[in-house]
């Protein structure tokens, strides 16, 4: 609690004390009237002293309907009938005590919002406060992180975070990217490493060099825009905005015209007007109709959704794009890099069955000598399928020391069509169909997507290595969650050729693919399936930022994944994932869904309650007590509602 | 020109008031606050002086809401 408001919990003690001491008094020896009321003052101007003059300020400056007038003249008004009709409607002790409650409601709720902001910005509060400069002659000296310039020389010791981004000159380390990526798992890193700014130091001690400034280093990048986030409002929040523009004048109307109409027709039928009791049906109305609870807690529950993504590595730029996730219905995916991890490697070796028999008989792995016998041939390359091919042996542990793949002589590229080698005396040739064509080899044309390295031994077709990109681990798990979540199309678009592109669909489980397309061609696609939405549902592209950038603008939800250092990734999109794992896209609709089913239920429930209320108060049967339930208790519930929205569940 | 400024006042509906007082300031082509973050973002009208126009939207959100502050630097 901050100063003000133990300043307001001390008021709320010492009037509730009076009150209580006063009521019991009044009931044990008898006051009279004048006296009474003058002692009921005494806690009513500590408690509601504030309110009165903030009433007072708001009519002169002509702000008439807000909730410290409702207050003032609800309570004036109790008070005054209590006067007028001695005790019998209304009275002083609702008066003080619909005040009191009101306080106590306002000091709750600002205790709630001060604790939830202070939870989200613990959360977020990953900018360092100071870097370790290292001067030219070797010294250190601390300096604000603003201050330092572009290629400047600064250490990180361990347990400290890294304040600007940069490249590791000296030094290794593990760091812990979980304030950036929400991955729990320390990264390792090492000279010559770029390293982002947010991540924290694990282990050693590192001396970076700055590329950036400190305003524009990932840190920077991220507070700002999960501070800026809260500005972009909602339709929701923009809807209760203007919902209580119409609404506190409208309840006010009604409190006057039920207070004076029922009455003067009374008076006119019966004779007899039952002024008091109108008037004070008319002050319940004011207390019940105070619109705080809405006005609170539906922007508490945006900030809090916003502020549990972005512990989730998950950024959304605006309450208005977390509403609109919950509404997607149509996810598109680019497939490389997004779904696929745009790497090429050995994902199936085929060998031929006669080169499976011949190994067999030296007792050999087929599969393994085949490799080995390509990775010969493709020892001195520098192309990408050559590279894999060496990877998938190391990664296998088939490269024993440096002399495993010696012993290929005379090694000639055959341009467009493969490698020629002399190995232990055969003529071994790798590459593609062409060259199998050439060689007039009876080779295996059934082959799946992918790019396809055939081996051919001696004039004999040995078989096949399939190298192709390979899905995200997540990817399949993702599309499921998505769909389980309920989007109702999963469609992927790709610039791959039509049978590598089904293959990957297929077994993702997406509903639909689109192959052979130019970037430009991927926003046509968009377009078209921006047309066949239905109803309200919203259409997201998911992509990782790298060319994708005027699709990611024309979705209605543009998500840019893996966007840790991409700046034009991070303009373009309206969620940035700052890893590349797609399951984050489901936890991010479920968050978007989670949250927004917290704020429907806070509206149906604040006005629920307060239309029943205000009916009940207008035919009599709800008191003050009643009306500020209404009041304080629908507020105190939506606002802990809405702090649900801080936590999620993975 | 665009600038944030922090902000102190007490409840979301007085931060509405001050954004819609704000807004009604000369030289100020919109204003956005967030409760939530307690920060004003002022989008300033072309070539105007920003520290005279803040000075302006204060003592507008002080006459709708006595109870608020901006952090004017």
């Amino acid at each position: 609690m901050n100063k003000k408001q133990r300043n307001v919990l001390k008021r709320i003690i010492v009037s509730a004390l009076l009150l209580a001491v006063i009521t019991i008094a009044e009931h044990v020896i008898s006051i009279p009237n004048p006296v009474l009321l003058a002692l009921y003052m005494v806690p009513y101007l500590i408690i509601g002293g504030d309110i009165l003059k903030k009433a007072f300020l708001g009519v002169r400056n002509g702000q008439i309907f807000d909730e410290n007038f409702l207050m003032a003249v609800a309570t004036i008004g109790a008070i005054l009938l209590g006067l007028v009709t001695d005790g019998e409607e209304g009275g002083y002790l609702e008066g003080v005590a619909v005040m009191l409650f009101y306080q106590t409601g306002e000091l709750f709720q600002s205790v709630a919002v001060g604790k939830s902001r202070k939870n989200i910005t613990a959360l977020m509060d990953i900018r360092p406060d100071t870097a370790h400069l290292i001067a030219e002659d070797g010294t250190e000296e601390d300096a604000d992180p603003d201050d330092i310039p572009v290629g400047s020389i600064i250490s990180v010791h361990p347990g400290e975070r890294i304040p600007i981004d940069g490249k590791v000159i000296d030094g290794s380390t593990t760091l812990d990217m979980s304030a950036l990526t929400g991955e729990s798992v320390p990264v390792s890193c090492k000279a010559e490493d770029n390293v982002l700014s947010g991540a924290v130091n694990l282990s050693g001690l590192i001396k970076i060099e700055t590329s950036k400034e400190f305003g524009e280093s990932t840190v920077s990048r991220i507070l700002d825009m999960v501070e800026n986030s809260a500005m972009k409002k909602s339709r929701s929040e923009n809807f209760i905005t203007k919902f209580a523009h119409v609404y506190t004048p409208a309840v006010c109307g009604a409190a006057l015209i039920l207070a004076v109409l029922p009455p003067v027709i009374n008076t006119i039928i019966a004779g007899e007007g039952h002024w008091t009791t109108w008037i004070i049906r008319a002050l319940t109305f004011l207390v019940i109709s105070c619109p705080c609870a809405l006005v609170i807690s539906i922007p508490l529950s945006f900030f809090g959704g916003i502020g549990a993504a972005s512990t989730k590595g998950i950024l959304v730029k605006g309450s208005n794009y977390l509403e609109a996730l919950s509404e997607t219905g149509i996810v598109v995916f680019d497939k490389t890099g997004t779904l696929t991890r745009g790497v090429f490697s050995v994902t199936a070796v085929r060998p031929s069955e006669s080169f499976t028999s011949e190994c067999n008989a030296l007792g050999v792995s087929p599969e393994d000598s085949l490799l080995l016998l390509a990775g010969r041939c493709e020892r001195y390359t520098s192309h990408p399928i050559g590279k894999s091919i060496i990877e998938s042996l190391e990664k296998k542990g088939l490269i024993k020391d440096e002399n495993t793949l010696t012993g290929a002589e005379d090694i000639e590229e055959i341009s467009g069509r493969g490698i020629k080698a002399s190995i232990g005396g055969r003529t071994v040739y790798a590459g593609n169909s062409k060259l199998m064509d050439d060689l007039g080899a009876d080779y295996d044309k059934t082959v799946p997507a992918g790019t396809v390295v055939y081996v051919c031994a001696n004039g004999a077709y040995a078989g096949y290595i399939l190298i192709s990109d390979i899905d995200k681990d997540t990817s399949k798990a993702a599309i499921k969650a998505l769909k389980r979540s309920g989007i109702r199309k999963t469609v992927m678009l790709t610039g791959d050729n039509e049978s590598a592109a089904s293959e990957v669909a297929e077994r993702l489980g997406l509903d639909e693919h689109h192959s052979g397309l130019l970037p430009g061609d991927k926003v046509d696609m968009v377009e078209s399936l921006l047309a066949g939405k239905r109803g309200k549902e919203k259409l997201a592209f998911v992509g990782d930022g790298i060319n994708d950038a005027p699709v990611l603008s024309r979705a209605d939800i543009g998500i840019a994944m893996g966007a840790l250092g991409s700046d034009a990734a991070i303009e373009a999109a309206d969620v940035v994932l700052m890893d590349d794992d797609p399951i984050r896209i489901a936890l991010a609709m479920k968050i978007s869904r989670r949250c927004l089913r917290i704020v429907k239920e806070n509206i149906f429930f604040a006005l629920f309650v307060k239309a029943i209320c205000l009916a009940l108060g207008a035919v009599g049967i709800a008191n003050m007590w009643l009306a500020i339930f209404a009041d304080v208790g629908v507020m105190v519930l939506a606002v802990l509602n809405s702090i649900r929205c801080l936590s999620v569940k993975e | 020109m665009k600038k944030t400024y922090d902000i102190d006042v007490d409840c979301a509906n007085c931060a509405q008031k001050m954004e819609d007082a704000a807004k009604t300031v000369e030289g100020v082509k919109n204003a956005i606050v967030s409760f939530m973050t307690l920060k004003m973002k002022v989008e300033f009208e072309e070539g105007v002086d920003h520290i005279s126009v803040m000075k302006n939207v204060l003592s507008a959100c002080k006459k709708v809401e006595s109870d608020c502050d901006i952090v004017l630097d």
